[in-house]
């Protein structure tokens, strides 16, 4: 009998396993087929397990926050959950971050850890550290698991925590006694799953006065978020059907671009501290707000003193919490956003509606074909510098008839990812939204292109961002993905750059990247491709280059490096005081005394 | 426009395992939220369900927000804010040493009995009395019979009338 089929007898048959064969169980049950992961001492029992099946693939990483982002990638791209295996103490300190990313944007992960055996907990035993503790602020839930009996149901809990109700992550801890102990399987449905993590239905009646609210409204808007996207492609179909019957503009988050057809007439683009013009406004303006799963994040609002002062706001989220948190709205409707929007979109059909394009709205999109007319992510291209702006206009031209997935680090080359680069479809759009992280990119593409082995993923980044999780490429060539990382390089930490310009007087203190590597001899040293672009007519040949190759890629695009983010809010201002690029008579950026504390 | 502080009492029916009055903390410290009074013990043996008594204080949607992350995590069965939900009882047991002189003992004695305070120890030149009631009350004994040593157990609370606090949780 191979080990493979012994693992399968013995789940059927519920005869004594180790715990660590318990755990793999668990995960084929739970319909796991990859893990992200990095060996150690703490979990030699559990990757033994993994040597001896071949029912799930383990991809090594180079580090273990990388793992983690690796996950969310895999998660992100495919609406499953992401799945780590990492050691016992700097293993597990080093997904940290990670999973505050995770957490703060709703990605749903389970991260399992090995631990000192039980009767050395509490010793500070060699690679020790208090995993529960450290990373309870940083998940949805964590486990110890002291008792072998107890880890099938653990495991098991585990993963309808982080996929249910609002997604995230979640860590269970495995002493490595416990990986060795013997205990019969339980299945999903032997198992004993706490049952908190329950999604409300949507109040109908609430929606039936979103939906009077909406039909009444002279000047609307929907601003809707990754809430959208975590809900499901069908969600956003919804939403897109929605929209259209109510010929309302709609406006995305950075994190839920893609829930709606970026081409579409109706979009008005991305809002927020570097969203268009036309979105910023319209939200300022606006008689109703629509708010589908975002909320209300501080780089949206803008000062919350000046929020959207005239409108009435509806809220549809799946976390209660996150209703009435920054800004108080006058309908929340708890619930799921899939049934949330079909009773909606229900609602509004049942009604006896004017078409599309009518009186009532007319004055409201005059207004906003004005604001558009003032093309704010417009800018005035060179012939002799690579415009970032340009480079992503080109990827995104050169890549349109492609199934293709964008992945980001942070900072401005984020910004113009998400303002240049064109999405129409969900699940096509990785980057760290809530907590910033830069060393993002890379491992997410990874973790993108192992789900999707065949479609192209580029990780568009800076040359900072970058090297935050460089020792990723070995995992990119031994797995043979051919991810490709394009970078916007200006020799500088351009979004800590622009601040330092418009904020502390042009002292650019530690933003510049002095002795940066060569990009194309990095990528040769790790055997991919290196290519590089240094003048607005190499970048076509450049891209098409990197799309012609089979392997991973770095491409070294050479940029202005002078040249910042706009539209911008500054910290402390409100939506209708966005400042467009200098041309436009708005003068130097200037942030308030208030601003100046903001992040 | 700032709202105004309101002081609630919450209380919270969860799962009695390691790290659950860690999390409720850990929600609190983590939010810049104030704990005013906080008490926990086992409630139901049988089912393995701990009370947390918490006093908060914070403007309304704060208070809201606190309720919300409560309801939240995953050992959490039941959260109720009373202050919101009507009419409540709410205890508090202190006990309270007193040193000094014959006289200063039994004038503490005197206001004791008439403030309802029980007399639980008594050493050469010390008395421990044990003083329960509304925090105001044990808050009057105290200020009377002050200096003292004082040991506080925190506000527990219910709900007055039919309701019973019960679990959300299908078993």
């Amino acid at each position: 009998m191979t080990d493979t089929t012994k693992l399968a007898t013995a789940t059927a048959a519920s005869r004594p396993m180790t715990g660590a064969e318990v755990v793999l169980a668990a995960l084929v049950e739970q319909g796991v087929e990859v893990i992200f992961g990095y060996p150690g001492g703490a979990v030699l029992p559990l990757y033994d397990a993994i040597f001896k099946q071949d029912k799930i693939r383990h991809v090594l990483v180079r580090h273990e926050q990388a793992a983690v982002h690796a996950a969310e990638g895999y998660a992100r791209s495919t609406g499953k959950v992401g799945v780590v295996l990492v050691t016992s103490g700097p293993g597990a300190t080093n997904t940290v971050t990670g999973l505050t990313d995770a957490l703060m944007d709703s990605v749903p992960l389970v991260c399992l850890t090995g631990q000192v055996p039980t009767h050395m907990i509490g010793n500070d035993a060699f690679q020790e550290a208090d995993t529960v503790g450290i990373t309870r602020p940083c998940t949805k839930h964590n486990y110890l698991v002291k008792d072998v009996e107890d880890l099938a149901s653990a495991i098991h809990e585990a993963f309808h925590v982080a996929r249910t109700g609002r997604p995230g992550p979640v860590v269970v801890d495995l002493p490595k006694n416990v990986q060795m102990g013997q205990a019969p399987y339980k299945s999903m449905e032997q198992a004993r799953i706490r049952g908190r993590v329950e999604v409300r239905e949507p109040s109908m009646e609430r929606i039936e006065q979103a939906v009077d609210l909406l039909k009444r409204a002279e000047r609307p808007v929907f601003y809707v978020g990754g809430g959208v996207v975590n809900s499901g492609t069908e969600a956003c179909a919804t939403l897109t059907e929605l929209v259209r019957a109510t010929g309302y503009p709609v406006t995305l988050t950075l994190m839920g671009l893609g829930a709606y057809p970026a081409s579409d007439p109706q979009f008005l683009g991305m809002l927020g501290m570097h969203g268009t013009y036309e979105a910023n406004m319209a939200m300022h303006d606006c008689d109703v707000m629509v708010c589908i799963g975002a909320r209300f994040d501080d780089r949206v609002t803008g000062t919350t003193a000046k929020f959207s002062p005239n409108s009435k706001k509806i809220h549809v989220d799946i976390d209660p919490s996150s209703i009435n948190k920054n800004i108080a709205v006058d309908l929340p409707i708890v619930g799921d956003a899939l049934p949330t929007l079909r009773a909606m979109l229900d609602a509004w059909n049942r009604r006896d509606n004017e078409p599309v394009k009518n009186e009532r709205t007319a004055a409201w999109w005059s207004q906003i074909e004005e604001w558009r007319g003032k093309n704010s992510l417009g800018f005035r291209n060179s012939s002799s510098l690579i415009k970032p702006q340009y480079a992503i206009q080109r990827l995104y031209e050169l890549t349109r008839d492609q199934d293709v997935y964008i992945t980001t680090d942070v900072g401005q080359h984020q910004m113009w990812a998400a303002q240049h680069f064109k999405f129409e479809k969900p699940l096509r759009w990785m980057t760290s939204g809530g907590l910033g992280t830069m060393g993002y990119g890379l491992p997410a593409a990874i973790g993108v292109q192992v789900a999707h082995p065949d479609s192209l993923v580029v990780c568009v980044s800076g040359d900072a961002s970058w090297l935050m999780n460089m020792q990723e490429m070995s995992t990119a060539l031994q797995y043979r993905l051919p991810v490709k990382s394009f970078i916007l390089n200006n020799s500088y930490m351009g979004m800590v750059r622009q601040w330092q310009e418009f904020f502390h007087g042009n002292r650019y203190a530690e933003s510049y990247n002095d002795s940066l590597p060569d990009f194309v001899k990095l990528a040769e040293a790790f055997g991919a491709v290196g290519l590089r672009c240094t003048s607005p007519d190499q970048v076509d040949d450049v891209i098409r280059e990197m799309l012609k190759v089979d392997r991973p890629v770095i491409v070294d695009c050479v940029t202005d490096q002078a040249e910042n983010v706009y539209p911008m809010i500054p910290g402390g201002a409100a939506h209708n005081e966005i400042q467009l690029a200098p041309d436009d008579d708005w003068g130097v950026v200037k942030g308030s005394e208030d601003g100046m504390v903001t992040v | 426009m700032t709202m105004p502080e309101e002081r609630h009492t919450i209380v919270v029916l969860v799962d009695n395992e390691p790290g659950v009055l860690a999390r409720v903390i850990g929600l609190f410290s983590g939010r810049g939220y104030n704990i005013e009074s906080l008490t926990v013990a086992e409630v139901d043996k049988e089912r393995g369900l701990s009370r947390i008594n918490i006093v908060t204080t914070g403007t309304r949607l704060v208070i809201e927000q606190i309720q919300n992350l409560l309801a939240r995590l995953v050992p959490v069965h039941k959260v109720q804010d009373l202050t919101l939900e009507g009419p409540h009882v709410e205890r508090e047991l202190a006990l309270v040493k007193i040193t000094g002189t014959r006289e200063r003992l039994v004038q503490a004695l005197r206001i004791a009995d008439f403030m309802h305070a029980r007399l639980v120890d008594s050493t050469p030149g010390t008395f421990v009395f044990e003083c329960t009631g509304t925090s105001d009350e044990v808050d009057a004994f105290i200020s009377l019979v002050e200096p003292a040593e004082v040991s506080r157990a925190g506000v527990v609370a219910m709900a007055r009338g039919q309701s019973m606090l019960q679990s959300d949780r299908s078993e």
